[in-house]
């Protein structure tokens, strides 16, 4: 069963959909109190959340740091735009690298959906090159990821 | 077949990720190139000829220049680092679904 959908769409966006069975409330809840955050934004496995700060106003802004097994890890830093309980979360982010990428700039809505909710959320980088960068950067954590995997097997 | 073992040396550098992030946007000479990075153009040759090596980009002759663009091959990497970053979301709401199944019972019994 694949309910994720992620596409590019023209050159700086990438959107992604995803259906959850829990009402929009619950899933905006996950999206921005630290406590809910630490259980589920974690990435690949073999990575915790050691820092997860949220201040979920406009204005407001979060933090969230990542480490994985081996002691390497980034963090996020972002701030929120728009916030509309318990519909729509609009906030920019950027990764360190130690380096800033490039800022994200994220809406995400959710939308009731029969006794669930659709997720739908909206990356929007400033060019192609920073969306390609981005990516990349997946790419690294994904390899990182397979190594890993190599490691266990071996 | 391409020799993973020199494409995976060769991705895992930072420079020369940033090398094909470029060239996804299309052809481009060493000058273009070498612009963005604190690096002579010879280092930047340097690195482009490990891509090459590993089969990541190709290089055609124009007169003088040696303009370069991604290899099929580097393509398709595209479409894995989407499918990456697919996989490590898809991983991320499978635990939400976990984390929202605990959250419906407080719900229920504060309706009651």
């Amino acid at each position: 069963m694949s309910r994720l959908t992620l596409e590019a769409e023209g050159d700086t966006h990438i959107v992604v959909t995803r259906r959850f069975k829990a009402p929009p409330e619950a899933v905006y809840r996950a999206h921005t109190e630290p406590k809910l955050i630490k259980r589920w934004l974690l990435g690949p496995d073999g990575w915790s959340m050691p820092g997860c700060i949220c201040d979920p106003r406009p204005g407001g802004s979060f933090r969230y740091e990542w480490v994985n097994e081996k002691g390497n890890g980034f963090h996020i830093t972002g701030e929120f735009i728009e916030l509309t309980p318990f519909s729509r979360i609009v906030h920019v982010e950027r990764m360190h690298l130690p380096d800033p990428t490039a800022e994200n700039h994220v809406e995400t809505m959710f939308q009731p959906d029969g006794d669930g909710t659709l997720m739908t959320m909206r990356m929007t980088l400033p060019d192609a090159e920073s969306r390609a960068r981005m990516l990349a950067t997946g790419m690294e954590h994904g390899m990182e990821a397979s190594y890993a995997r190599l490691e266990t097997t071996i | 077949m391409r020799n993973l073992d020199a494409a995976f040396s060769a991705l895992a550098d930072p420079t020369r990720r940033a090398l094909l992030a470029r060239l996804a946007l299309g052809e481009a000479s060493v000058m273009e190139l070498a612009e963005p990075f604190e690096m002579t153009q010879p280092a930047i040759s340097r690195h482009l000829k490990v891509l090459e090596g590993a089969g990541l980009i190709v290089r055609r002759i124009e007169g003088t220049r040696r303009p370069c663009r991604l290899a099929p091959a580097a393509i398709s990497d595209i479409d894995q680092w989407l499918g990456m970053l697919r996989k490590a979301l898809a991983r991320n709401y499978d635990r939400l679904d976990d984390v929202l199944a605990t959250m419906k019972p407080n719900k229920r019994k504060r309706r009651r």
